[in-house]
């Protein structure tokens, strides 16, 4: 439950604070000010200006964008409260954290956690600096939610790897340096078949095809693999380890796309704000349309009730010093509110709001008709929700299949 | 399930046990049998008195313990999971409705004996079967009060009514010039029309034009306490239930398409309780009240209703008779739904609220 009593700063802390003010001062560009990364942007990496290069150089040669990895490997190295700190000063200068991504969310967690020295020692450090763009190379077009059914094949060669097969959905693969990828190295046995490898984008025999949404974007790709060469090096963990190797990626992925931490600092959902300015008020400043608002009131009590639930799983998970069993539901009901959220931002901005693109609309307007369309990915990627249903009913609820 | 302090942990330990052995659904079978107009065991709220239930929110100075409204939320909900009857709650909200707006001397005249459990008060605010406390015609001259009161829970065993009047709130003691006329309701406990003919009335000056806002904003928060235990306790026995009957060979849990149902009832129970204790945690910090109330209603309003629809559903047949819980909750559960506001009343004070 919220405490109300303060924590008592320590001088050390206050000092790590003073610490960061300054450096906050130097080096965070005041242009930047209230903007987003634009580099983790699903719509690709753009151009980067160069005071948002100057403050991704600055972040990384601190490994602030990864505060709590190792020290050695190139991350920060604080502890939480440090980390608190820093987020914190961060907020408050209105500076955004300029090293993100796949390699951040997803690769570095696991790598620190199964990779050998020699691997941590070369990848971790470029992701801590902002440098090196990670995609995921798990879905095929035969293996989504069934992803242990995927077929792309590595043969052992003696000191490499041959890579043949098709990856689908590869967020981010036209922009991306490298890929961590499952691939199967035994075809005898669908889980313990699976090995988990790292890739170049630029190697021979890598091509990439954007696949083009109904959004009109083209976040996600087709990828290639005809004889590609990986040197054995690139094997993290044994093989045969890939599954749960590639599990446990998958919780760090369901833990950010559950949408209640980023959406939750964002505060209320705004649909009363939108619809007072798209449709009619009365003189009270009151909705006329009194079925929209009571949607409005129900859709903002359930979001509520959602962010408490995300708030709940985080502090049950930190005095249990283990996962809080409704973690569990956090990405299917984060996901579905998203959605429906998006749903009633169109219906409120009516036909103002489903404007495709040239005159007549704002930037908002269109960048809204767009998140929505591309919204429809978040109840499919990073496990369906059919598959979390599946998830919950068996591992938490004990429902098990027919015997 | 909100990260509790230890005090908080050896209440709900204590009330999870007491529930479970003392107080199983078999004793309110009982007292339903019992046709007893007041519709709880005496000797139960006796023992829940002993244990210092009944001065939860109540200052020391009192006679109580003052643990706050998380710990009393905590009793609430352990007695909801086995339909425990008994004036707790409208005790409870009386005694807040003395505390928020009583003097010194009517706190120190009828505190210390809710505490002790001696004395039995409840709220009478309603006057028809829909919440509408902007609809008050009850009303108060010369220190007599003149007015009937809907459907008031609890109201058999009341000594002490706290009465909405036009003008404010009024301590009513159970006597002369006070009439009560039984409405059997379908959860079959206490609800009463009560009617004050006269009867002497002593105001409650303190706590602010608002004080009826922030007593109700109590009721829907503890309201909502007890119906997450049922709630919980509806989707505890049919994931149960549908783990042992077996049907074309297989036990029913082994079924996709009922997986995917209680995979569904558990997110929304699981927001259902973050809501609840919500409305608790917002109680003890003094934090945005009224808003934390209508989430914690509203919320809890809707879930129940699907989540016992659903149970009955999911027993099959069985799920009607009589022979089993699951209908009991059931029809409990419309009750505390309609009172204090309904889902779409909280959604409509939400939005005032929330200046739209």
């Amino acid at each position: 439950m919220a405490t109300k009593a303060k924590v008592e700063t320590s001088s050390p802390d206050e000092a790590f604070r003073k610490e960061v003010r300054t450096f906050l001062s130097e080096n965070f560009p005041p242009e930047l000010k209230g903007k987003g990364n634009a580099l983790a942007s699903v719509e690709g990496p753009g151009h980067e200006t160069e005071a948002q290069k100057n403050w991704r150089q600055a972040m990384g040669s601190r490994g602030w964008g990864t505060p709590t990895w190792p020290a050695e490997y190139g991350g920060g190295g604080l502890n939480r409260k440090q980390a608190a700190i820093l987020n914190e000063e961060m907020a408050k200068a209105g500076a955004y954290n300029p090293i993100g991504g796949m390699g951040v969310m997803m690769f570095g967690p696991t790598l620190l956690e199964y990779g050998n020295e020699a691997q941590k020692k070369e990848h971790i450090p470029p992701i801590c600096r902002g440098e090196i763009r990670w995609c995921q190379g798990y879905s095929e077009p035969n293996a989504g939610s069934d992803l242990a059914n995927l077929q792309t094949f590595a043969e052992d060669k003696g000191d490499h790897y041959v890579v043949n097969g098709q990856k689908t959905w590869t967020s981010g693969g036209q922009w991306a340096d490298k890929c961590f990828c499952l691939v199967r190295t035994d075809k005898s046995d669908k889980h313990r078949g699976i090995s988990f490898l790292l890739m170049d984008m630029d190697a021979p025999g890598v091509e990439v095809r954007p696949i083009q949404m109904i959004s009109g974007m083209s976040p996600f790709c087709e990828t290639f693999f005809t004889d590609v060469k990986v040197p054995k090096e690139n094997l993290v963990g044994e093989e045969g380890q890939g599954w749960t190797i590639g599990k446990r990626l998958l919780q760090h992925e369901r833990t950010n796309l559950s949408g209640g931490g980023s959406m939750a600092r964002r505060g209320g959902s705004n649909l009363a704000d939108l619809a007072k300015k798209y449709m009619e008020t009365d003189a009270d400043g009151r909705l006329s349309d009194k079925v929209m608002r009571d949607r409005i009131a129900d859709f903002e009590i359930r979001w509520s009730a959602f962010l408490l639930t995300a708030r709940r799983a985080a502090e049950e998970s930190k005095a249990s010093g283990g996962v809080s069993e409704i973690s569990s539901v956090l990405k299917k009901l984060g996901t579905k509110l998203g959605q429906e959220r998006a749903e009633m931002s169109i219906e409120i901005m009516g036909l103002q709001g489903l404007g495709w693109e040239g005159e007549g609309f704002t930037e908002a307007e269109l960048a809204g008709v767009r998140g929505w369309l591309f919204g429809k990915a978040t109840t499919i990627y990073g496990g369906s929700t059919e598959i979390q249903n599946n998830i919950i009913s068996k591992r938490v609820l004990g429902m098990l299949d027919h015997q | 399930m909100a990260v509790l302090n230890e005090e908080q942990e050896m209440l709900r330990d204590m009330a999870r046990e007491w529930s479970t052995n003392e107080s199983p659904v078999a004793e309110f079978r009982k007292v339903r049998a019992s046709g007893a107009p007041e519709a709880f065991n005496p000797d139960a709220y006796k023992a829940m008195a002993e244990m210092g239930w009944t001065g939860v929110i109540i200052p020391e100075e009192h006679g109580g313990s003052d643990f706050g409204w998380m710990s009393v939320g905590l009793i609430v909900e352990e007695l909801g999971k086995t339909l425990t009857a008994s004036p707790l709650i409208a005790s409870t909200l009386a005694a807040s409705a003395i505390i928020l707006g009583g003097s010194d001397k009517q706190k120190a005249e009828w505190l210390p004996r809710i505490a002790s459990g001696e004395l039995i008060a409840t709220l009478a605010i309603d006057e028809g079967p829909h919440h509408n406390p902007a609809n008050i015609a009850t009303s108060v001259s010369g220190g007599k009060v003149s007015g009937t009161k809907a459907f008031v829970h609890e109201a058999h065993a009341a000594d002490l009514f706290v009465v909405a009047a036009t003008d404010g709130l009024y301590l009513v003691e159970n006597g002369d010039r006070v009439s009560l006329s039984t409405r059997k309701l379908t959860d079959q406990r206490s609800h009463a029309e009560v009617t004050f003919d006269g009867a002497v009335a002593d105001k409650l000056e303190g706590g602010g034009d608002d004080l009826l806002d922030h007593v109700l904003d109590r009721a829907r928060i503890i309201t909502a306490c007890e119906m997450l235990g049922m709630a919980q306790r509806v989707f505890d026995t049919t994931l149960d239930y549908l783990k042992q009957r077996v049907q074309f060979n297989q036990v029913l849990a082994s079924f996709q398409a009922l997986q995917h149902r209680m995979a569904d009832l558990f997110g929304e129970l699981a927001t259902m309780r973050s809501a609840v204790e919500g409305g608790l945690m917002a109680l003890d910090a003094g934090f945005r009240v009224p808003e934390a109330a209508c989430i914690a209603k509203a919320r809890a309003s809707d879930v129940l209703h699907l989540i016992s629809r659903e149970g009955v559903q999911l027993h099959g047949g069985m799920g009607m008779t009589d022979e089993y819980d699951i209908g009991l909750y059931l029809k409990r559960a419309r009750i505390l739904e309609a009172s204090w506001g309904t889902s779409s009343y909280l959604r409509n004070r939400f939005a005032n609220l929330s200046g739209y």
